[in-house]
């Protein structure tokens, strides 16, 4: 089911099947062209299948935007090793909630986007690894893969090919560390989810140190339809490089908030005016978050911006996983960042010392500045601590805090500084401890 | 080889070996880029960015601890943005942790000190609270104390991957991360410390030494550890004449930074308050103490006569006296007591391989060996178990040259984790080579270690089988004790004299001189026959010399303090055959070096020796023992140099029913361990040989008892 009403500006994709009746079961999903494309990817080459995913421009839509194609040509052949399928559901991004729709009302898309990622490097086995607070979705996912081997979709010599492929769900543990894909490796694998050191990347060493391809649920949920119309028609759904469509997960201050289905390169404010029907209560915006809590805010007059990768790139933040949150000028932005370190500071691994010490430390400061107690000089430090956590740490998980904060540090200082004027009373004094 | 790769690092040309890591290059050409995680040997962690460096035509800063020289690569590895990263990652440290290095054991030694004192955050702008933990206690011997941790998982590696324990992990996450024990509240393991002595700070400390005193405070005395065979160097830290803790700090010696438990800790023995410190002499059928004066002067009377009288004598020699002790006692039997009846407690048949490979050059491992050899068998021993080290070294040979192990033992061993296993019962082991002889023979060279269960014929025929294989092979005879190898080489034997030359008229051995009812007078010298065997001879006039009152020193007429092998300068030889030095570090009053004692014998019976001293016996043994010309400088530094002994292999007899192995455990030590509190007070001691993991650990009765969460598989 869906949680919100579509709107007439959508273009419905992936997301074609949701309103159907019994959407999960196989032979709706037949009886809508389903496992159509793995039919035709079955006759394909994989340097034929590569292409066809180039020509696509499709992008990774976990949130670092990796050219799909690209990412599967890196896989090794003829290694000796067996090879691995592997689903990132472990959707833990603040903000969204996408996948779970996917997984939801369509997971036979998703089983069809893994057997043709499975085709194309002859694995045998796949893996959706799905998030432990997902526990419902487990069950509508296993209910989907029995179905599939009912009809002979998965399991031995598949469709007549004399290929195998077996898939399985697996849970995580609630650590959002392992949707980072070599920390998610680690916790398939029976380990502490921790990320591994890269290079070498899980396309060459990956699963059980094998070659593997690993990308979010939305990623192979897009991957049927493109066999199906081919990538030039993906491709031109959305903007160059930028191909097709994605989910965008709203939430926050506006009227309607939900999950929308838009090409990419959709513009922002069309996005909060016309789909999500404008700012709640006829407040004014005050910034968006545009893909994710960890990508940095975008400040109301940086909103007119087509909503794609290079586009947000250039704006020095990003799409990430489609997730954005929608602010008002009501809205408290230390109370914001405080929320956002708070996240950081739980989720933190704890491997590497600026990202374990660094969010904690920042989670401190804010905490105290949120409750009267802050000083002057906590501003810049919070700038400068974002900054020497940045770049610097094992694994994205350091940047992805510190940039969001550094961001409202820097855009919203205004904000920051009537703290202080507002707690003047309250005020800490100046500490200096040599 | 391939082409060496140019690269500039601080504006200095270099040329490193592909693959070489940028931190290493860099050490290489004298720039020191700093680290907590990266530990030579190790696994690569990228945890602690401390190694942050620039690259240029790279955005961002890269960790030069896993990032391999590439050609044209220009590093700068102090530039501001450089020191500026170092800066922020101390200060980042620095916020939970407790800075109590006031108290703290690590002070003055810490790693976190000098990189703080070194690269700044000296001023602290961490006003909130810190997390705090509470200490806790895993053994007797570990103690970890989370907030002074800053998790760079080198002991997680050093156990898990040095030592194949594994007893160590991470638990919780983000700041709250800490290592665990691998029972959950405690420690089960090999209690060997190497946890402690690799972690950078205070974080783990150990129960023998934490809160005694400050580094500074000591005076470190490099020497070999006086338990088992492998002659490990161990570093004492001495306060006023005591031992406070013992660790190899400078990685130098065979061992680099392994010890066991024993060569940790178990140096409490020294300490013990049993420890003789007067000469005892009996007198009206009771021992009572005695000047050092009076009791020499006993003895050298006592013999003269009986040597006068031409009366049986015995010489029992010790497994833990320093070469030149023995070769001195020998040379006393031999010389001042004209007697051949001497031998010392034999774990190994060392002779009969040394006879077995006569007439062949460069046959015997050397303790480097073992480490550089592309595959070696284990041939009746627990090797993790009876030589640690050697256990360790082969399994560091495995991790970084992927040698291939094979073991051939009557029970589990750890190597089982690793090697090639085949069980075969004790005297069963060349069926089960036979059936490792097609893969042995595929191995370019062998190194063949064997325990005392080969002995005699058998050790003929192992060189058989070793020969059959047509590759090049080595041996290495294991024996147990700290110079059992040294004992044997300087012919404290019966039918053999220094360097295995043949005795013109063998005397008694071990059993015979125990057995014989009219032997006239027992000297033994650090050794413990009378706790597993009857002295025949009732009326024999006993002198004993050793550092407690043994079952052997209690049935003496004169009882001569000796001093341990920590108090004493010389030399041993360790299994391999490799000398290495003993230095002095504490002093037990009353006590004297065996070679002082001996030299004072010969002087009360009128045998003019000149100046006897560890350095005078060594040059007189270099000069006169064949295979004992090792280099003095090599030996003298610190380092261990190989000796190598032969046998012309004529006429000599081996006598395998005298070969008995000491079969020690980790947490056993002969006579010596049972002085050893900190041994005694572990839940694993005593341990067993060939234990089966499987099984529920041997707990020992009486020790702390706690739950064991280890489940039957």
């Amino acid at each position: 089911m869906r949680y919100n009403q579509p709107s007439p500006l959508e273009v419905r994709v992936i997301s074609q099947h949701f309103d159907l009746p019994n959407s999960t079961s196989i032979e709706t999903y037949l009886a809508n062209d389903g496992y159509v494309a793995i039919r035709k990817v079955l006759g394909m080459t994989p340097e034929a299948i590569i292409e066809e995913l180039k020509t696509s421009s499709l992008r990774g839509r976990g949130g670092a935007g990796f050219p799909t194609g690209m990412k599967w040509s890196f896989v090794p052949r003829n290694t000796g090793k067996p090879t691995y399928v592997i689903c990132n559901s472990d959707e833990s991004e603040p903000g969204t909630c996408k996948d779970r729709l996917l997984m939801e009302n369509d997971p036979h898309q998703l089983i069809e986007g893994m057997l043709i990622a499975g085709w194309t490097i002859k694995s045998n086995r796949g893996y959706i690894f799905i998030r432990g607070e997902y526990r419902y979705l487990i069950d509508i996912v296993d209910r989907a893969i029995e179905e599939a081997y009912e009809r002979g979709y998965l399991g031995k010599n598949i469709l007549g090919s004399g290929w195998d492929f077996d898939l399985y769900t697996h849970t995580g543990a609630g650590a959002y560390e392992c949707g980072e894909e070599s920390a998610l490796l680690e916790s398939l694998e029976g380990k502490r989810g921790i990320p591994r050191m890269k290079p070498p990347f899980p396309a060459v060493v990956g699963a059980f140190q094998s070659p593997t391809i690993l990308n979010n649920t939305e990623t192979y949920s897009s991957i049927p339809v493109i066999f199906r119309n081919g990538g030039a028609w993906y491709a031109g759904l959305g903007t160059p490089k930028n191909g097709g469509t994605r989910l965008m997960c709203v939430s926050g201050h506006v009227n309607r908030p939900g999950v929308y289905e838009l090409p990419m390169g959709f513009n922002l404010m069309r996005l909060i005016n016309e789909v999500c029907g404008g700012v709640r209560n006829g407040k004014k915006l005050k910034a968006v978050i545009p893909g994710g809590s960890s990508s940095p805010a975008l400040k109301a007059n940086e909103c007119d911006i087509p909503l794609d990768y290079d586009s947000l790139a250039k704006a020095k933040t990003m799409a990430g996983s489609g997730g954005l949150v929608v602010l008002d000028e009501d809205t408290d932005i230390v109370a914001v960042a405080l929320r956002t370190m708070k996240f950081y500071a739980h989720e933190s691994c704890g491997w590497c010392i600026p990202c374990r010490e660094g969010t904690t430390w920042l989670k401190k400061i804010l905490s105290r500045y949120h409750e009267g107690g802050g000083r002057r000089s906590d501003i810049d430090l919070i700038g400068e601590l974002a900054a020497n956590m940045l770049g610097r740490t094992f694994c994205p998980l350091g940047d992805a805090a510190a940039m969001p904060t550094a961001a409202f540090v820097a855009k919203f200082r205004d904000d920051f500084e009537a703290y202080l004027e507002k707690n003047k009373s309250a005020q800490a004094p100046e500490l200096a401890v040599v | 080889m391939a082409d060496l790769v140019n690269l500039t690092i601080d504006g200095r040309q270099l040329q490193a070996a592909p693959g070489t890591l940028l931190i290493n290059a860099a050490k290489e050409a004298g720039i020191s880029i700093p680290s907590f995680c990266y530990y030579d040997g190790l696994a690569l962690q990228a945890a602690c960015r401390m190694c942050l460096v620039e690259v240029e035509k790279t955005p961002k800063l890269q960790v030069a601890c896993t990032l391999p020289v590439t050609e044209g690569m220009v590093v700068h590895t102090d530039s501001p943005q450089v020191r500026q990263a170092r800066k922020g990652m101390l200060e980042f440290l620095l916020t939970n942790h407790p800075l109590d290095c006031p108290v703290c054991d690590k002070g003055g030694e810490c790693e976190l000190q000098d990189m703080v004192f070194r690269y700044g955050a000296g001023e602290s702008r961490f006003i909130d609270t810190k997390v705090h933990v509470d200490e806790k206690q895993w053994s007797p011997i570990v103690f970890y104390d989370a907030p002074r941790c800053i998790l760079c998982y080198r002991c997680v590696r050093i156990c898990g991957e040095g030592l194949g324990v594994n007893a160590l992990g991470i638990g919780n996450r983000g700041v709250a991360s800490e290592i665990v024990p691998n029972r959950g509240d405690h420690l089960e393991c090999d209690e060997c410390g190497a946890c402690i002595d690799i972690c950078p700070v205070g974080a783990l400390t150990s129960g023998t030494y934490r809160y005694k005193t400050r580094p500074w405070e000591m005076r470190h005395s490099p020497t070999i550890c006086t338990h088992c065979s492998n002659g490990c160097k161990t570093t004492l830290g001495v306060r006023n004449g005591e031992i406070m803790r013992a660790n190899n700090r400078d990685h130098s010696g065979v061992n680099g930074e392994f010890l066991c438990v024993k060569g940790r800790y178990a140096f409490d023995f020294n300490g013990h308050p049993d420890r003789l410190t007067s000469p005892l002499v009996r007198v009206n059928g009771e021992l009572r103490p005695a000047s050092w004066a009076i009791a020499l002067a006993t003895v050298a009377k006592k013999w003269t006569e009986l040597k006068a009288r031409k009366s049986n004598f015995g010489v029992i020699g010790s497994n833990h006296t320093s070469n030149e002790e023995n070769y001195l006692l020998q040379k006393f039997a031999r010389e001042v007591l004209g007697t051949s009846n001497i031998d010392h407690h034999r774990t190994g048949d060392v002779a009969g391989l040394l006879q077995a490979l006569h007439g062949r050059s460069n046959a015997l491992a050397t303790t480097a060996d073992l480490y550089n050899t592309k595959a070696a068998l284990v041939v009746d021993s627990d090797l993790a178990q009876e030589q640690p080290f050697l256990a360790f070294h082969l399994r560091a040979n495995m991790r970084h040259h992927k040698a291939h192990v094979y073991v051939v033992t009557p029970g589990p061993v750890r190597e089982d984790n690793y090697a090639t296993s085949v069980r075969a019962e004790l005297g069963q082991e060349f069926e089960a080579l036979e059936s490792l002889r097609e893969r042995l023979a595929a191995e370019p060279e062998l190194v063949i270690l064997f325990g005392a269960a080969i002995k005699g014929e058998a050790v003929n025929r192992l060189v058989a089988f070793g020969d059959s294989l047509g590759i090049p092979v080595k041996y290495v005879c294991l024996v147990d004790y700290s110079n059992s190898r040294g004992a044997s080489d300087m012919g404290v034997l019966p039918d053999l004299l220094p360097g295995y030359q043949p005795a013109a008229e063998p005397g008694w051995n071990y059993d015979q001189i125990l057995a014989a009812p009219d032997l006239d007078a027992l000297w033994v010298v650090g050794a413990n026959p009378l706790s597993r065997h009857q002295l025949a001879a009732k009326n024999a006039f006993v002198v004993v010399q050793d550092l407690f009152l043994t079952e052997t020193a209690q049935r003496a007429d004169v009882v001569l303090p000796a001093a341990s092998a920590y108090e004493k300068n010389g030399t041993v030889t360790n299994v391999c055959g490799d000398v290495q030095k003993l230095s002095r570090g504490p002093k037990t009053m009353g006590a004297k070096p065996d070679l002082e004692i001996i030299a004072l014998l010969a002087r009360e019976m009128r045998h003019n020796w000149g100046s006897i001293t560890p350095e005078a016996a060594f040059a007189e043994i270099r000069s006169t023992v064949r295979g004992y010309n090792v280099p003095f400088v090599v030996i003298e530094t610190g380092g261990a140099a190989a000796a190598t002994p032969s046998m012309d292999g004529t006429n000599f007899q081996s006598q395998p029913e005298l070969i008995r192995p000491a079969n020690n455990t980790l947490y056993t030590s002969g006579t010596l361990g049972r002085f050893s509190k900190m041994l005694n007070s572990l839940m694993e001691a005593p341990g067993e040989l060939y234990h089966d993991p499987r099984k529920k650990p041997v707990v020992k009765e009486g020790s702390v008892q706690l739950e064991t969460t280890r489940t039957e598989k």
